[in-house]
This record gives C-alpha cells, sequence and structure tokens, in this order.
C-alpha cells in the first residue's frame, strides 16, 4: 500500500516501517550559464522514524536548499528522494501541495507567523488550510498553545510576543495537525541563547514521536547536544553523519 | 482560509483604507463626473421635458436642437390638422425677445407662446398665480431665477447710486413680482404669476405668455410659429403596449412628414436629437469623457498599486500558506475575495460620496442626475479595477516560490 497520496489522520497510517527520508544522489542547481550555481552536489542522508537529525554546515553549504527539496517545494534535478515512502517527483503540483499540507509541518527562521491573525489564528491555519472549519480549528489551535506553554496568549498578535513566544506559536503551528515530517530551518538562531535552549526541548519534547522524524538546520552549535544525529554538510553534499558525541570528537581533533 | 485572506486584508488597517480609498475615490470621480454630464445633458432638453412631452414635435426640417428655432407659416399648423390620426395640433411660440424693466434697463428673455385656446405646455411648476391668469390682460409668467436674477431691481437712491447697507454692501436687489409692469418691445407686460422651469443651457429669464401675445410682442414677421406641438388620437382598439404604442406614434409622426415636408419628432427623440446636437458640436462630452476616464485610470493606478504593494508586502506570507499545503487555485480565491471585498467596500462608499455631493449640491444651479445606468457603468469600471489590480496580485503570488518561505 503507498501512503503517497494519502493524507489519513496517524490513528489509521501505517506505523513506522522502512525509513522516514530517504535520499541518494540528490542534485540541484540554481540558475543557468555562468550564474549557475550547484547546490547540491549529490546527496545521501536517511532519516529514520523517531530521529531528530540535524543539519550543519558553513553558509552556502545547501542545507536550505536539501530541506526544501525533502519537504517538496522545490524540485530535485536528479537522485531518489522518498518521504514516507513517497516521491513527490510522481505527484502532481495539486497533489503534492496537498500532501505537503498533511504530512509537514514547518518552522522557520524568521517565524513567518501572520501578522495580522492572533497566535491562535496562526496556529489553526495548516488545519484552515486542510479544510477544518475556522471555529473548531481555532478551538484545537488553544490546546496546541497549552503545549507550548502558551494557553494564555491565544488572543496576542505576534507583535506583541517575543521572539521566543513567536517561535513557540510556530511550532504549535507546525504540530497542530500532527505531520510526520518537521522541518526546521535555524529555528533558534533568531533568539538568546536561553530561550532558543527553551525553544529546542520544547521541540524535542513536544514534537518527537515514535511515528515522526524532524530534521533541523542549523548554525547553532550550542544545540547539537539535542539531536539524535548530525549530518555534516560541505559544498552541495551530506560529508559525515553521526551523533552529537561523535561529531564533537571528530572536530576535537 | 476565506477567514484567513479577509484577516490578512483587513488586519492592516493601513493599507486597507488606502486600497479601498483609491478605489472609493475611483468610484465617486467617474459617478460623479458622469452624472454632472448626464446632468448637463438633460438640460439640454430641459424646456422639452418641461412642455410636458406632447406626442409629437412638429418642426422645420433644418432644426437641430430645441434652441435652434427656425420660424413657420402659420397655415403650417392647419396642415398638420389635416393629418389623419392627429387629434389636436398647437402652436408654440419660442424666441428671445428684448424686454424693458420698469427701471429702464433692457434685458433679452425667452419668451415662450402657448396655445390661446389650451394653453397646454406650460411651466410645470407654478409657485405663484395660476398658468390660466394669462387670460388676463398683457399677462405673463415669469421664471423665478429670471424673476430674482436678471429682472430683479437693483436698490438705487435719487442719484442713481446702489443704496448700500451697513456694512456698506450693495441692498439685494429688488425680485420682479406679481403686478410689476414690464415692455416686451415696447409692448406693456404684466406679471401675473412666477413659475419654475428646469435650468437649460439658455440662461435669460422664461417669460411665458399666450401664442397671439407673444406673437404680438415679437417684430412682425411673415413667420412666427416655432414649433406645433401635436397629440395623436387614441382609439379603445388600439393596442396598448409600450411599443405598441410608440410605433403608432412613429407611423403618425412618418404621416405627417410626408405630408407637410416638415420634420416630425417623438418628444424623446426630440430630446435625443438635442443631446446629439450638444456632444457633436460642443466640447462638453469630451472634457467630461476625460474626467471619467482621468478618474478610471487614476482609481485604477491607487487601487491597483496599493494592491499590488498589499500583495508584495505579504508575499512572504502567502509563500508560508503556500509551503504549508495552499493550492494555486485556494490562493486565487483568497485574492479574488480580498479584491471583492475592497471593490465593494470602496465602491460602496465611492457612489455614496457622490450621492450625497448630488444631494448637498441639489436645488443649486449644478446640473447633477444620478441614474441607475451610471451606477452600473461604475460598478462595471471598478470591477474592471478590481480585476486587474488582483491579476497583478495574483501572476506574483502564483509565481512566488514556496521556498522564499526558508529566505
Ligand atoms: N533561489 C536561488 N537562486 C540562486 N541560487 C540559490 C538560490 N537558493 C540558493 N542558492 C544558492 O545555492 C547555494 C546553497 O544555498 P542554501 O540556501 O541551500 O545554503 P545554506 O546552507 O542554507 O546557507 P545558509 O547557512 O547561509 O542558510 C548557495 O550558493 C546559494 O547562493
Ligand atoms: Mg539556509
Amino acid at each position: 500500500m503507498s501512503t503517497a497520496t494519502s493524507n489519513q489522520n496517524i490513528a489509521t497510517r501505517p506505523g513506522p516501517v522502512g525509513l522516514a527520508v530517504h535520499c541518494k544522489g540528490v542534485t540541484k542547481h540554481f540558475g543557468k550559464g555562468d550564474s549557475k550555481v550547484l547546490a547540491l552536489r549529490g546527496v545521501d542522508l536517511d532519516i529514520k522514524y523517531g530521529e531528530l537529525m540535524m543539519l550543519v554546515g558553513p553558509s552556502g553549504c545547501g542545507k536550505t536548499t536539501l530541506i526544501s527539496v525533502i519537504a517538496g517545494i522545490l524540485d530535485r534535478d536528479a537522485g531518489e528522494c522518498t518521504v514516507f515512502g513517497a516521491d513527490f517527483a510522481n505527484l502532481s503540483g495539486g497533489a503534492r501541495t496537498k500532501w505537503r499540507g498533511a504530512n509537514i509541518g514547518f518552522v522557520f527562521q524568521q517565524f513567518n507567523l501572520l501578522p495580522t491573525l492572533t497566535a491562535a489564528e496562526n496556529v489553526a491555519v495548516p488545519l484552515m488550510i486542510l479544510g477544518e472549519g475556522r471555529h473548531a480549528a481555532v478551538k484545537r489551535a488553544y490546546d496546541v498553545l497549552a503545549t507550548v506553554g502558551l494557553a494564555d496568549r491565544g488572543k496576542s498578535l505576534p507583535s506583541q510576543l517575543s521572539g521566543g513566544q513567536q517561535q513557540r506559536v510556530a511550532i504549535a503551528r507546525a504540530l497542530i495537525h500532527q505531520p510526520r515530517l518537521i522541518v526546521c530551518d535555524e529555528p533558534t538562531s533568531a533568539l538568546d541563547a536561553v530561550t532558543g535552549h527553551t525553544v529546542m526541548r520544547l521541540l524535542k519534547g513536544v514534537a518527537m514521536a515514535q511515528d515522526r522524524a524532524l530534521v533541523i538546520v542549523t548554525h547553532d552549535a550550542r544545540i547539537f547536544g539535542f539531536a539524535d544525529r548530525v549530518a555534516s554538510m560541505n559544498d552541495g553534499s551530506v560529508v559525515s553523519v553521526g551523533t552529537p558525541a561523535e561529531l564533537e570528537a571528530v572536530h576535537r581533533h | 482560509m476565506n477567514f484567513v485572506a479577509l484577516k490578512m486584508l483587513v488586519g492592516d488597517r493601513g493599507k486597507y483604507f488606502g486600497i479601498v480609498l483609491g478605489i472609493a475615490f475611483a468610484a465617486m470621480l467617474i459617478t460623479q463626473q458622469s452624472s454632472i454630464f448626464v446632468g448637463l445633458m438633460t438640460r439640454t432638453f430641459g424646456f422639452i421635458t418641461d412642455t410636458g412631452y406632447p406626442d409629437i414635435w412638429v418642426m422645420d426640417p433644418k432644426v437641430q436642437f430645441i434652441d435652434d428655432t427656425k420660424p413657420m407659416q402659420d397655415i403650417r399648423l392647419y396642415r398638420v390638422r389635416g393629418v389623419e390620426g392627429v387629434r389636436s395640433a398647437v402652436p408654440l411660440y419660442k424666441g428671445i425677445l428684448r424686454a424693458r424693466l420698469p427701471n429702464g434697463t433692457f434685458q433679452n428673455c425667452n419668451v415662450i407662446g402657448l396655445d390661446d385656446a389650451t394653453l397646454t405646455g406650460g411651466p410645470p411648476k407654478m409657485i405663484q398665480g395660476e398658468i390660466a391668469y394669462l387670460r388676463r390682460a398683457d399677462g405673463v409668467i415669469v421664471d423665478k431665477v429670471g424673476a430674482e436674477g436678471r429682472l430683479a431691481r437693483p436698490v438705487l437712491d435719487d442719484q442713481g447710486k446702489p443704496v448700500l447697507d451697513e456694512q456698506g454692501k450693495p441692498l439685494p436687489p429688488i425680485p420682479l413680482k406679481v403686478g410689476d409692469v414690464l415692455e416686451i418691445n415696447d409692448k406693456r407686460a404684466i406679471v401675473v404669476g412666477i413659475c419654475q422651469v428646469q435650468r437649460t443651457f439658455q440662461s435669460q429669464p422664461v417669460i411665458y405668455t399666450t401664442y397671439s401675445r407673444a406673437i404680438n410682442f415679437a417684430p412682425r414677421e411673415r413667420r412666427l410659429m416655432s414649433f406645433i406641438c401635436v397629440d395623436a388620437a387614441t382609439n379603445a382598439n388600439d393596442p396598448q403596449t409600450p411599443e405598441a404604442k410608440a410605433a403608432n406614434i412613429q407611423a403618425l409622426c412618418d404621416r405627417i412628414e410626408q405630408r407637410t415636408g416638415l420634420l416630425a419628432l417623438p418628444g424623446k427623440a426630440f430630446s435625443w436629437k438635442t443631446v446629439m446636437y450638444f456632444i457633436k458640436f460642443t466640447g462638453i462630452p469630451i472634457n467630461f469623457g476625460i474626467a471619467v476616464v482621468l478618474g478610471f485610470l487614476v482609481g485604477t493606478a491607487i487601487a491597483g498599486q496599493t494592491f499590488y504593494q498589499f500583495t508584495s508586502d505579504n508575499i512572504k506570507q502567502f509563500g508560508a500558506i503556500k509551503a504549508m499545503g495552499t493550492s494555486n487555485s485556494r490562493l486565487l480565491g483568497m485574492i479574488v475575495l480580498q479584491a471583492v471585498v475592497v471593490g465593494l467596500v470602496g465602491y460602496g462608499l465611492g457612489i455614496g460620496a457622490a450621492a450625497g455631493f448630488g444631494y448637498i449640491t441639489k436645488g443649486s444651479e449644478l446640473a447633477f442626475r444620478l441614474l441607475p445606468e451610471t451606477l452600473l457603468v461604475t460598478g462595471v469600471a471598478i470591477a474592471l479595477i478590481c480585476v486587474l489590480a488582483s491579476m497583478l496580485a495574483l501572476v506574483k503570488v502564483v509565481r512566488v516560490e514556496p521556498a522564499i518561505v526558508f529566505k
């Protein structure tokens, strides 16, 4: 049975068999002619169910490009890439958008909350995208806001919240529709160290589940410890994958 | 997602008002300028309307519009009366004559002579006196604006200097009133009533009198009759639908033209002929056309620009909801909804403002006539503005790579 086009809820979806994410030889370029950039030069990366994978590497090495390909918001040039067994390349534009809406949660560096919506309404957006009515969605949003410790800020506008609070709202938004893959691009780099730690603890605490995977792109060495494994990228490829301890050992030598 | 679209739109008050005001401005300008245009055009045939639309106006074939009188011999009247299907045909005099006011000054007046027997085609509204008073010796009825304006008598002292009030301003002139005597072409006329007429392009005071008195006032000439007003005979067997009636009238017009060699037009057609003359031979329509087009362009520019700006400013938000699984067709729906909302609100405010303007200037000299058709035209224009603006925005949103959200 293929999960490719399904967006069934967790209760009925298949358990963790195989890999959550499987990438092999993924390439991606931008531009053409003289300005052509090879952003990904054959990326191999597997992410297991229940795993928190961090992507690290120097600026411009292709981390954002890679998670964009994995999340189905960028097309790869070549190579294999399946997410829960589904390959976006096989899906039409509409089906892919729908699949993404049901299965992937996003956390962005700049939070990307809608400034004119309240915190609760922002959190409710993914449910509304999936067709849930506004009232039910906002009601559910309050429950999820409670899990990130913002039960009493549901009516606040993003501009009335601190950076850390906004990122927690964004995490609640990434979780509300119970997606199986959550991708985060630099979720802590706009936050101070203490807030970043709080957000990571929260993310790990509320987001991790046996049938779910998390990919977090980061520069922030202080949060490596939260990862199950860390993939180091350089110049468009993944050069090593290991536990945080292994990574640290490599760096020490 | 409609909720999200609306909240995105109205949540940013400043921009929302900017867009709405742009559209409201366009709607107001288009409606207002069109209404003034319609108002002015209505004035061109104000006299035809005042005369009460006799079924048919008969005139010299060279007449181009209502104020362009080409006198006919009285004998024509009898010819017209002889045409089968004519129930009544009465003469009408319309001409500019010189009146001498009680204080000795002269003023050109638009003198209307009504059929002595029936007095048909009189002023639409009497303020003082009755139309029937025209039967009194030398009786004339003067229009209110003329009586209070050009026919009014300035207050002068013995030396002929204006009398001043405490603030040093001349006292207001005394309006011409019932009982006052004036001379029209050296012939005595006495005011027996004050009436109200529609404003026309002729600024002279309007003086109503009987046909025979009018031609007595006028310089001696062989031809004096300006128009023949004809009512068609009806009989109980005639079909009664408006179309059938119009066809009957048209058939009678054709018959009159055939038998008399004169021009015969139904009242509405004569009004149109007059309007078309003004449209063809004066710069008025072009000037207003330009104002209407300008309103449209300015509105499109402002509304399009602000709406496009709104979308551009929110492009990352659109990208985010696109990344989170909103399809292009859904985004289209959201933008159309936003455009419809600003369009409707802007349209409402705009035509409201235009109607308010019309209400405030009601009864003033300003020509303003707001037709339902004008509202429709404005609506279409605003819809077009919204379509243009949202298409610009849409191209932007559909093109946006959801990957922008990571930037
Ligand atoms: N839309 C684009 N058009 C052209 N080039 C791009 C585009 N997006 C990324 N690139 C290029 O691709 C390469 C990889 O970019 P990417 O954003 O994936 O790097 P990154 O590892 O996320 O960097 P950072 O840590 O600075 O966010 C870079 O050289 C970048 O300039
Ligand atoms: Mg990046």
